[in-house]
């Protein structure tokens, strides 16, 4: 008997969100349910957890071991809730109560189904912990003293307490580093095969279901398109959508080859270090070193890549590279101006703009975008005004492909990747010479990602900018940068032409990393590549 | 947490040195004499001078300063100026009054707000929360001494359940609190309102939030998770409304004292403002100072008691 079985599936919550999804689990199987974001995925799992809101209207049938879902009562679906089914989450950091001690929540799905004690439940929690990998850390760790990979197992101990016939982990893995992915990736695969729990895994990321899914079913618009084993849909790859889908995710930019310009950043020597909480009322504060010496210099025109695992300094060097930190030693210039916290000329400024990860968060939502577009002309003495700016502003606002028109309207009338053109059109208003992308497509869909790598890569091209593309992805900075460094707790262990670094690794940690990276199988590679719009 | 706790101490004691200059120098400088003031505008520069010299006031003011510290550290808040009686005393009788009532107030507004909140937030959108809403709203609107007289019209007038005013100490306890029932009610009415709409607006930032989701895949009930994950995380901002509440509550009650013809601390210190009974005005407002910093530091106690994060930040 499957352990999850659905059929004909369709949910709508204003207009249709599902339509007519079927899907079956076998015992100690891995399903993998990709598509991009608001293809359904999530609303998928919600349907089957059966915590869509109450808006929702649902036809079709869901079983979960032989349990009917769809119909149940609220009361019946809690007796299912975290005993016949578990759930998982992407945002471990925010998944757990920051208020209680990890112990017991793990113990309160225990005591929630089963008539246990607390001493009884406590067991449970130590083992299931034990479980997942941390046999180490005791039950009353409360969350935030953990980090971003361990919560994510208490979340999984938590959802695999009372041993549950089916788990679903929804982007389980798209806020950790390579890394630890690669290690939480492994751990479902043993729950599954070992307690013989199905898995439905949710994921965009098409190189991780390679990895590990026995079948995989790709959505899109609320609809499965294509499925079947693994291997023959990604060697048959019959929807459009589906062979879209793996041409985007296996993208590179095309990058011209360009001679070396003069030197424009140079950064030397870059130290910078933050004090700790003590550990006694009046020892001294312990310091964390967050970069130590960095050094490192961009030519005009250069495409650099910089790869971290969070903690590495990325964000710290960012920052200290804007002159919004002042760093405890050392020195960034660019163009041979020193830029510092307090006195780079506003010329300076105007040089070097920024484009961050969240496209949302990173625009007041208040204004107008073209008033947002217009905001770095304050650095600048001579900024046009009136009619003049008007021009300029269309002008950025059409070179990433949007419209003049655009400028009348507010931010949150754009999808994801217009707002992270936005972001770039406003990046490019003062004309700089270098640009600092921040994880600036981590948080796109593929297809869009795939858009504005080529985007990005042909404004370098018209516009000879240099520019920084920070990111933990190494197959992104592989697609956009000619040369890369690898930072790693503050140091920079190894950096030179992107290809050679990526291909010959000298550096253990970057080996590791490039082993822990789940890639797509090289044979598919010749899929049809998209094109820039 | 004992270096959060000492280190929160030390910030106590300070900040009551630096108020206890603030509110010296500040008295200090307010124009009239009290010597003069009480011997009346006809008295003789000689005998003005005598009574100066008896109240200590020729003496330099670092001296006076020194001497009145030490007074209150050991108890001796120094005589009345105008009543010729122990400010101690004085004060100590009025305390009895208006901590308990603060107290009452503090409970009852409590006792409403909790589940006037919970159910606002779990409803949200439905008649109950705008019924919650709208009930918060008038409580806010309506001037606590006007509601305080429709109190009194009804229950003590017309049903005659509790005197209209008046305090008949505390050697019959259930009397007492008989007749601070009524002021604490309409102390505490507005004060519910406020943290009825702040503890609801927590509520639904929390509700929001991915470890309630979490908290349903487990198996909990809506009801349940918002008990058992929502109530301790939406403590913090109710907290900090609590402790502002009862230093006002304890001291800002003085309309409701006058309504109530009630003998505590904010009729006090009005009276000896307008008597310019000088030692009884800096001693009652360091006592209520002191009051609020002893609040503050029991809200950051309780802070780091709700969210463990908190302990061990500097």
């Amino acid at each position: 008997m499957s352990v999850l079985s659905i059929e004909e599936l369709s949910v709508a919550i204003g207009g249709p969100i599902l339509r007519d999804v079927s899907l079956e689990i076998a015992p100690g199987e891995i399903l993998a349910l990709t598509g991009e974001s608001g293809s359904g995925k999530s609303m998928t799992a919600l349907a089957v957890m059966g915590l869509l809101p109450r808006v929702a209207g649902v036809t079709g049938r869901i079983s979960v071991d032989g349990a009917e879902v769809t119909g149940r009562s609220e009361k019946a679906l809690c007796a299912l809730r975290g005993a016949t089914m578990g759930m998982v989450f992407q945002e471990p950091m925010t998944a757990l109560n920051p208020v209680q001690p990890i112990g017991r929540q793990v113990a309160e799905t225990a005591r929630l189904h089963r008539p246990l004690g607390r001493g009884e439940a406590e067991t449970l929690a130590r083992a299931a912990l034990d479980r997942v990998g941390l046999s180490e850390i005791p039950l009353s760790r409360f969350p935030h003293e953990l980090s971003g990979g361990q919560r994510q197992r208490v979340v999984i101990a938590m959802a695999t307490v009372l041993r549950p016939k089916l788990l679903i982990a929804d982007e389980p893995t798209t806020a950790l580093d390579v890394t630890t992915q690669a290690r939480i990736l492994e751990l479902l695969r043993r729950l599954a095969r070992e307690e013989g729990m199905g898995l439905l895994l949710i994921t965009h990321d098409l190189a991780v279901v390679h990895g590990l899914a026995d079948r995989i079913a790709v959505m899109n618009r609320g609809e499965i398109v294509e499925t079947g084993p693994t291997g023959e849909v990604f060697a048959a790859q019959r929807h459009a959508y589906t062979r879209a889908l793996f041409a985007a995710s296996r993208h590179r930019a095309a990058l011209a080859p360009r001679p070396p310009g003069p030197p424009l950043l140079e950064v030397s020597k870059l130290s910078q270090s933050y004090a700790l909480p003590r550990k006694r009322l009046f020892a001294p504060r312990p310091r964390f070193r967050a970069l130590s010496e960095v050094g490192f210099g961009i030519r005009a025109g250069e495409r650099v890549g910089l790869v971290g695992e969070s903690g590495s300094g990325k964000s710290t060097l960012t920052r200290a590279l804007l002159g919004l930190e002042a760093p405890e030693a050392g020195g960034v210039t660019l163009g041979g101006v020193p830029v510092s916290a307090r006195a780079t000329p506003p010329e300076t400024r105007a040089q070097m703009q920024v484009v961050f990860q969240d496209p949302y968060g990173s625009f007041n939502p208040r204004h107008r975008v073209g008033r947002l577009v217009a905001e770095p002309f304050h650095l600048m003495p001579g900024a046009p005004k009136g009619p003049e700016r008007e021009a300029a502003v269309a002008e950025a606002l059409e070179a990433v492909g949007l419209s003049g028109r655009d400028a009348a309207r507010h931010i949150h009338e754009f999808s994801g990747g217009q707002r992270q053109r936005i972001a770039i059109a406003r990046a490019l208003i003062t004309r700089p010479r270098f640009i600092v992308f921040d994880e600036a497509v981590s948080a796109l869909d593929v297809r869009v990602r795939a858009r504005i790598l080529d985007l990005i890569a042909r404004l370098s091209e018209d516009y000879g900018l240099a520019y920084l593309f920070i990111s933990h992805d190494l197959s992104v900075v592989r697609g956009i940068t000619t040369r890369v460094l690898v930072l790693r707790r503050g140091e920079i262990v190894e950096e030179g032409p992107t290809e050679e670094v990526l291909a010959r690794p000298r550096h253990a940690y970057t080996q590791e990393l490039i082993a822990a990276a789940p890639v797509l199988p090289a044979d598919l590679a010749a899929g049809e590549e998209i094109h820039a719009t | 947490m004992l270096a959060y706790a000492l280190r929160r101490l030390v910030s106590l004691g300070l900040s009551l040195v630096v108020a206890s200059l603030v509110i010296f120098l500040v008295v200090e400088v307010a124009p009239g004499d009290p010597a003069s003031f009480m011997l009346g505008i006809n008295a003789q520069p000689d005998t003005v001078a005598a009574l100066r010299a008896e109240l200590g006031l020729d003496l330099p003011k670092w001296q006076r300063y020194l001497a009145w510290v030490g007074g209150m550290v050991t108890g001796d808040f120094g005589m009345s100026y105008t009543y010729r009686t122990p400010v101690s005393e004085m004060v100590m009788d009025r305390l009895w009054i208006s901590l308990p009532l603060a107290l009452y107030a503090l409970v009852l507004s409590t006792a409403l707000a909790f589940p006037a909140a919970l159910l606002a937030a779990s409803r949200r959108g439905e008649a109950g929360d705008f019924a919650v809403m709208g009930a918060t709203q008038l409580g806010i609107a309506v001037p606590n001494f006007w509601f305080a007289m429709l109190l009194v019209l009804l229950f003590a007038i017309n049903l005659g359940w509790f005197s209209a005013g008046g305090f008949p100490g505390w050697e019959d306890p259930g009397a007492a609190l008989k007749a601070l029932t009524l002021p604490a009610v309409a102390l505490a009415l507005p004060q519910a309102a406020i943290l009825a709409r702040v503890m609801r607006s927590a509520l639904i930032d929390i509700l929001a939030e991915d470890f309630m989701r979490t908290a349903r895949a487990k198996g909990l009930t809506r009801a349940q998770a918002l008990w058992r994950h929502g109530v301790r995380n939406a403590l913090i901002p109710v907290l900090t409304i609590l402790g502002l509440q009862f230093s006002f509550l304890l001291a800002g009650a003085i309309i409701i004292e006058q309504v109530f013809f009630l003998p505590g601390l904010g009729r006090l210190i009005f009276q000896a403002i307008s008597q310019r009974d000088l030692i009884v005005v800096e001693s009652v407002v360091m006592l209520l100072v002191f009051a609020v910093i002893l609040v503050t530091f029991l809200t950051d106690m309780a802070y780091a008691a709700v969210d463990p994060r908190l302990r061990r930040r500097a």
